[in-house]
């Protein structure tokens, strides 16, 4: 029954999406605009069946129908109920299924908010949304159907996998990053439909630039909340470790933040056109191909593609992709000529084009690394993997020019920088950031990377926080208006760029946080009988004896532990907070636990290495990580600040021609 | 020559050599921090071109060859091929506490490299869980190791 009708509905979005493309993209190239209602309500109806689908999908979950052939494979009676629904993304089919819902809300969304006043393009930008959207449906259709019948189902199933239910940030993260990764068809379809129509003029700029912001908005916040899930779940001591399914997540953020920069000297100089384009629509094809990297299982070896189903027919479409946005970039370049040269590269716009070569190199360098292994099995029938030296190594140095930039940027104006004004402008930021490294230096933390990083750091804070509160300021002392009423003013005025610094500020924390964490870490290994203590860093960890639990879809062993500060405060871990060892009912191995305990200024982290029943002993390993805690903190100034951006600037802002050229002003100085 | 034209060749010609540049750091990095997957016949077939690169060395552990100092954190065992487990062994040493899963007979990744003196020595052990997805964790063991192991060996799924 649930098969039938859930499957039933993937069909129905499948068609709509089909038709909406076919018919959006004829009638489109045809300039038929009178089709585009048609359009519109096939992109409705995908929309309205997609996420049907994943509600019954839901309901299948909860009513443990082991008739579905997804249900079997990840529910079970034990999994608490926010774990049952969780489960809809915890394996593969069920992943693109949600994928499917997510794609029909964010079509949904555009072709809603568009339905009135749009550019001629619409038409077919929906329709090429649709083809993306209709490979999809397919890969659900086929592939990857969760919705196979089984005609004896068993009484109970496995239950999601036990990694998955461990930690409640698994509830957000996934459909974070989802949100990020789907949105970017969007921005891919906008630029698609605009080259495809040849609109000459500026008007799809501004939604370009907005529905990127969205995806990118998600994006950041899945990435950080996956290493956070990755530091507080899996125990290994570390939020990141450069595997590709990182990677993946990282290589379309690197672009589209490039993308975010690069528009700024498209829209004000109407120059770097091509290249804007170029990284839209490479932000999309990273998208893709980040999705196979992951979903595919390419990665366990280039030889599974036949044990997998969907390699192939991702492997075809990413094929489709690339030569489309190669064909689109050759045939339609010429309309995407510079109007203006760029001036010296002592300017914004030369900050901005250093920036976009510097985020180019850092895509290259990681793709290159995340590929590299693939390319050797294929071609050689080596089996090696690339090493996270290798990453570090290259991506530090791209970091911190990436972080100077941030601060040169700001302070440099469009056109031509006069070099004394400059001077005097970098005069208190550099101070401060001199500052900043002889104050490292003296409380003996030493290394040319963290202290650098700390220096820029300082330098792009101060310059950040200049041009944040330098037009308040002036409204105060020329409108003697109160603090808050200018700062409010002057950040409505020019909501873009103030929204822009405040991420800056977040990213800036992110930065420091990742180098003095991975800096200054302190590593201990060790076996303690009950009562003894050991030390890690300035800390002391005590061990309390074990402790034995249950729950209903698990049991553990947890190792009591109390954390003694320097000062002799004292923190007691017990039971289901202690480092432990999880159980599940239907796996045979144990699952670790870390304890985390977060301070504002570092964190130990303790996990359970194993234990000794009979004894009364266990092995831990323990961290003490610096300021790591900023990293995930930093989310709600990234997030404010692109909600900032975002806002629109009046209520008809959302129109896109007429009031896109006045908008693009706010990004001067 | 305009100017313009001149600049933009100027750019043009900066950024390729810096791409270039950039092209051949990157891929000199990657050769010095590549990691091989090796089984034990395969690194003691590669002689001595073996000693000293960063190796994932897959097999199982020889039943009878743990031997675990708690005292010192001293740990030594033997490595074999997970289909052939009596023709090479190698010993491998490691300085660190063993998971909870480790024991005799299970499969393993230790990481680290060979030496002259035909002993491998890890710093990263990990064990092969059966579980369906796989971390990077030190109790736990990346895809594309795990595959290949499972592959080998017909009790594991």
């Amino acid at each position: 029954m649930n098969s039938t009708l859930g499957y039933g509905l993937v069909l129905t979005g499948l068609l709509c999406s089909a038709f909406a493309a076919v018919v959006g993209i004829v009638t489109g190239l045809m300039r038929k605009e009178s089709a585009l209602p048609m359009v519109q309500k096939a992109v409705y109806g995908f929309a309205a069946s997609m996420i049907g689908s994943n509600l019954v999908m839901v309901y299948a979950l909860l009513s443990h129908d082991f008739s579905v052939k997804y249900v079997a494979q990840v529910g079970s009676r034990s999994t608490p109920v926010i774990f049952t629904i969780v489960s809809l993304w915890s394996a593969l089919e069920g992943s693109i299924l949600f994928w499917g819902a997510i794609m029909g809300a964010y079509l949904f969304a555009f072709a809603w908010m568009y339905r009135k006043e749009h550019g001629r393009y619409m038409q077919l930008s929906l329709g090429v949304m649709a083809a993306v959207a209709t490979f999809f449906a397919f890969l659900i259709a086929g592939p990857a159907n969760p919705w196979t019948h089984i005609a004896n189902p068993l009484a109970d199933g496995p239950g999601p996998n036990p990694l998955l239910q461990n930690h409640p940030l698994m509830i957000i993260h996934p459909p974070m990053l989802y949100l990020g990764y789907v949105g970017m068809t969007i921005p891919f379809g906008i630029a698609a439909g605009a080259l495809l129509r040849g609109e000459l003029g500026d008007a799809w700029l501004v939604p370009l630039r907005k529905w990127t912001l969205v995806p990118w908005t998600f994006l950041t916040v899945g990435i950080i909340l996956g290493s956070w899930w990755a530091y507080a779940v899996l125990g290994w001591g570390g939020y990141w470790a450069w595997d590709p399914v990182e990677n993946a997540s990282f290589m379309p953020w690197l672009t589209a933040t490039a993308f975010m920069h690069s528009t700024m000297v498209l829209e004000k100089k109407k120059s770097l056109k091509l290249w804007t384009i170029a990284l839209a629509l490479a932000s999309f094809v990273l998208t893709i191909i980040g999705t196979f990297m992951t979903r595919s299982g390419v990665f366990n070896s280039v030889h599974a593609f036949t044990q997998s189903d969907i390699g192939p027919t991702f492997l075809v479409f990413i094929g489709i992709l690339l030569v489309f946005s190669v064909l689109l970039i050759a045939l339609r370049g010429h309309m995407l000529v510079a109007e203006s040269q760029l001036g010296t590269i002592a300017s914004r716009e030369g900050s901005i084009l250093l920036n976009n070569l510097v985020f180019a190199a850092l895509t290259f360098v990681v793709l290159l690394g995340t590929l590299y292994p693939l390319i050797t099995e294929g071609l050689f029938h080596k089996k090696i993997t690339v090493g996270e030296p290798y990453f570090n190594q290259m991506a530090l140095p791209l970091s911190l020019v990436m972080l100077f930039l941030m601060g040169v940027g700001p302070m440099l104006p469009w056109g031509q920088a006069d070099p004394k004004v400059t001077q005097r402008q970098a005069l208190i930021p550099g101070g401060v950031g001199l500052a900043i490294v002889a104050v490292c230096y003296a409380f003996g933390y030493r290394g040319v990377m963290p202290l650098t990083a700390f220096g820029f750091a300082g330098f792009v804070t101060v310059v950040t926080l200049r041009e944040l509160f330098l037009p308040a300021q002036q409204r105060m002392s020329e409108q003697k208006e109160s603090l808050a009423t200018a700062i409010f003013v002057s950040a409505s005025r020019a909501n873009r760029r103030f929204g822009g610094y405040v991420v800056h500020l977040g990213i800036v924390i992110v930065m420091v946080a990742v180098a003095a964490s991975s800096a200054y870490k302190v590593h201990t290994t060790g076996t303690l009988k009950t009562g003894e203590a050991m030390q890690v860093g300035s800390y002391k960890v005590r061990f309390d004896g074990l402790e034995r639990g249950k729950e209903p879809h698990r049991e553990w062993i947890a190792a009591n532990l109390t954390i003694i500060t320097e000062s002799g405060a004292e923190k007691q871990y017990r039971g289901a907070d202690a480092p432990r060892m999880n159980f599940y009912e239907r796996s045979t191995d144990p699952v670790g636990s870390p304890t985390v305990s977060e301070r504002i200024v570092s964190d130990v982290y303790v996990s359970l290495l194993s234990y000794d029943a009979n004894g009364g002993s266990a092995s831990f390993n323990m961290w003490v990580f610096p300021l790591v805690g900023w990293i995930w903190y930093a989310i709600p100034i990234l997030v404010l600040g692109a909600l900032i951006s975002l806002w629109p600037q009046r209520k008809k802002a959302a129109a896109p021609a007429p009031v896109a050229a006045a908008e693009a002003v706010p990004g001067a100085p | 020559m305009k100017p313009e034209t001149r600049n933009r060749l100027i750019a043009v010609g900066a950024i390729l050599v810096a791409g270039a540049a950039l092209a051949w750091i990157a891929f000199g990095n990657i050769g010095d921090n590549l990691v091989y997957y090796w089984k034990p016949s395969e690194m003691v077939a590669q002689g001595e071109k073996a000693y000293g690169a960063t190796v994932r060395l897959g097999g199982v552990v020889v039943p009878g060859s743990v031997v675990w100092n708690p005292e010192h954190t001293s740990l030594s065992f033997q490595v074999a091929d997970t289909h052939a487990p009596t023709a090479v062994r190698v010993t491998v040493k490691s300085e660190q506490t063993p998971p909870q899963m480790f024991r005799e007979g299970i499969g393993v990744v230790v990481e680290g490299s060979f030496q002259s003196d035909q002993v491998f020595r890890t710093n990263r052990l990990m064990v092969n869980h059966s579980n369906e997805y796989r971390a990077p964790t030190d109790g736990g063991m990346p895809d594309d190791v795990m595959k290949s192991l499972s592959q080998a060996d017909p009790q594991k799924t």
